[in-house]
């Protein structure tokens, strides 16, 4: 079998990067995008591989940045604990959480994770004596420099990369693939397919409670409305996915590239272009539109999706023979 | 005991019995045909055995112990493999890949799963299909899928559920010689099929249902002359 040669080069890439791009802000937004690697591949391995549209991720992420920010805040152990803590405790949320839910299907499903989010938003809000609430939990970041972060979290990426290649080539995948494309003949072959739906959002939920812990100790400070939002956490997880392509290996890493980038382009107002020609021709309505777009990323998301779903449903990687037929044509003449 | 049987199974749809107090039982080794007009009860008679739907009422007995209550998964486990009579491939996998998901169920490593799941496969003579994706393939193989999915998981008894329509003639010889290689392979089955040529040739013995009761079981020649199976069939002036 050929072995793909372009996620070896990505991988070179992306350990040469801090050596190479040595900007704090691009580092920074790098940190951003492995973390995502890890939180749609996550996401993928139960919604892409397994069908079940996990529409709540922010309730696993949330759940690995407060088991972090706790051990600090309460127990005064350090906050890099909460890596394999954040996945385990995470784990232990989505077992039950899937043995209930996951009697229902297709968008009940989906509709109940989106619920379990809104629940853990809550009670971090309300549960002033053990999260303060609003106030929010500051840990104290261990390094100042942004190399260690970078390569803990291309860790994280490359940990869940390789771990659902591996998975999805197993047993498991097979279980899980089959599970996506008709449950009901999944379970005639003799696949319990409640317990394996469980397996696959515990691995899910694992990942992605990682990457949680990683953003705590990266940020040094978490609150309710940052770590469970909906949109920028729930449903960017999706982007990720549909983005980059569901169901494939690779295609959540494209994602991630894809949609840190598209948030950063509407958060700066493409890069501070807009301030800049606000600055240089004193128009007013420059002003206005890069104060509405960089509030309006959101809608931005939605259009995306518009554009992926009609054009690439498959997304990026799971239509790349699409598209590169497309690049070629053109040049070729037709006839 | 027989090596299956099914005793006085009730399943209620609402106030509709589909399926009324049916009993009868299976020896190892058999054919067995299930034959009733359209509505008669016999896909729900698999479903029920194969634990898609609860028992309302009854008790099923299979290689001496009763599946009643069981999950789908676990009857598979205990050695009842089916086919859905709409058939249900694993649309975006290929024909292998169909089968090696089925063939984990008694082969826990992938060499052995792959192995086992090739060699179904061949002898359901579906090799040359092998790497196609199972939505791509027409309706012979997607039936013939069927079969060598719940061959994989090495059954005793498999359910056959209209194997044979939509089938052209060829086809259909084809199908009859799969399903008599499969009962000399030692495997029982239980098959619904409304094409009688197939039913009457394969069968050793056929259970005639209407309404969700049992009206006739016996030889094929029996049942195509009794008077009740012709009434179910034909309505009341065909009598004989």
């Amino acid at each position: 079998m050929k072995k793909p040669v372009a996620p070896f080069l990505l991988l070179v890439f992306l350990l040469l990067f801090p050596l190479i791009f040595t900007g704090e802000y691009y580092q920074h937004l790098m940190i951003l995008v492995l973390m995502w690697v890890a939180i749609g591949t996550g996401w993928n391995l139960i919604s892409g591989f397994t069908g079940q549209v996990l529409f709540g991720a922010a309730a696993f992420f949330g759940v690995g940045a407060y088991t972090a920010a706790l051990l600090s805040s309460k127990l005064g152990l350090s906050a890099w604990w909460g890596l394999p803590l954040g996945g385990l405790v995470s784990v232990a949320i989505a077992f039950p959480f899937g043995w209930i839910c996951f009697r229902l299907r297709g968008p009940y499903f989906a509709l109940a994770t989106l619920a379990l989010n809104e629940i853990f938003r809550h009670i971090a809000t309300i549960w002033e004596s053990l999260t303060d609430g609003m106030i929010g939990i500051l840990v104290m970041q261990t390094f100042i420099s942004k190399i260690p972060y970078y390569y803990v979290a291309l860790g994280i990426a490359i940990l869940s990369v390789v771990s659902v290649d591996l998975v999805m080539r197993s047993r498991w995948g097979y279980y899980f693939v089959s599970i996506r494309e008709d449950q009901d003949a999944a379970e005639s072959m003799g696949i319990d397919t409640l317990y394996y739906k469980m397996v696959s959002l515990a691995l899910s939920a694992f990942l992605i409670g990682i990457a949680g812990a990683l953003y705590t100790n990266y940020m040094g400070f978490i609150d309710p409305k940052v770590v469970f939002s909906l949109h920028d956490i729930s449903i960017m997880a999706i982007l990720v996915g549909i983005v980059g392509g569901v169901g494939t290996i690779y295609g959540p890493t494209v994602g991630a590239f894809i949609m840190v980038a598209v948030q950063e382009i509407f958060r700066t107002g493409g890069f501070g272009a807009l301030h800049a020609i606000d600055k240089a021709t004193g128009w007013p309505f420059v002003a206005v539109l890069a104060k509405y777009i960089s509030e309006a990323h959101v809608l931005s998301f939605g259009v995306l999706v518009i554009i992926v779903i009609l054009f690439l449903p498959n997304g990026i990687v799971g239509d790349w023979r699409l598209i590169k037929n497309k690049f070629v044509k053109s040049q070729k003449p037709l006839g | 005991m027989a090596f299956f049987e099914v005793q006085d199974i009730v399943k209620f749809f609402g106030g509709l019995a589909a399926v009324n107090g049916v009993s009868f039982s299976v020896d190892e080794g058999q054919i067995v045909g299930l034959i009733g007009p359209n509505g008669s009860g016999k896909t729900t008679i698999f479903n029920l055995i194969n634990g898609y739907f609860p028992l309302n009422k009854g008790e099923i007995w299979f290689d001496g112990e009763t599946i009643s209550g069981l999950k789908t998964h676990q009857i598979c486990r205990r050695g009842i493999g089916r086919t859905f009579q709409v058939v249900k491939p694993l649309k975006r996998m290929t024909v292998l890949d169909n089968v090696i998901a089925s063939a984990f169920l008694r082969h826990r490593s992938r060499s052995d799963a792959v192995g086992w799941a090739e060699e179904t496969i061949e002898f359901c003579g579906l090799t040359h299909f092998k790497d196609k994706i199972a939505k791509s393939l027409p309706i012979a193989s997607r039936k013939r899928l069927e079969i060598t999915r719940a061959l994989a998981t090495n059954p005793k008894l498999i359910l056959l559920d209209e194997t044979a329509a939509g089938l052209n003639p060829y086809e259909l010889e084809e199908a009859i010689a799969l399903i008599k290689k499969i009962r000399d392979s030692g495997i029982t089955i239980i098959i619904v099929e409304h094409i009688m040529k197939v039913i009457m040739t394969i069968s050793d013995r056929i259970i005639a249902i209407n309404h969700g009761r049992l009206i006739h079981e016996g030889t094929p020649t029996e049942v195509a002359s009794d008077p009740e199976v012709i009434k179910a069939y034909f309505g009341e002036d065909y009598r004989a």
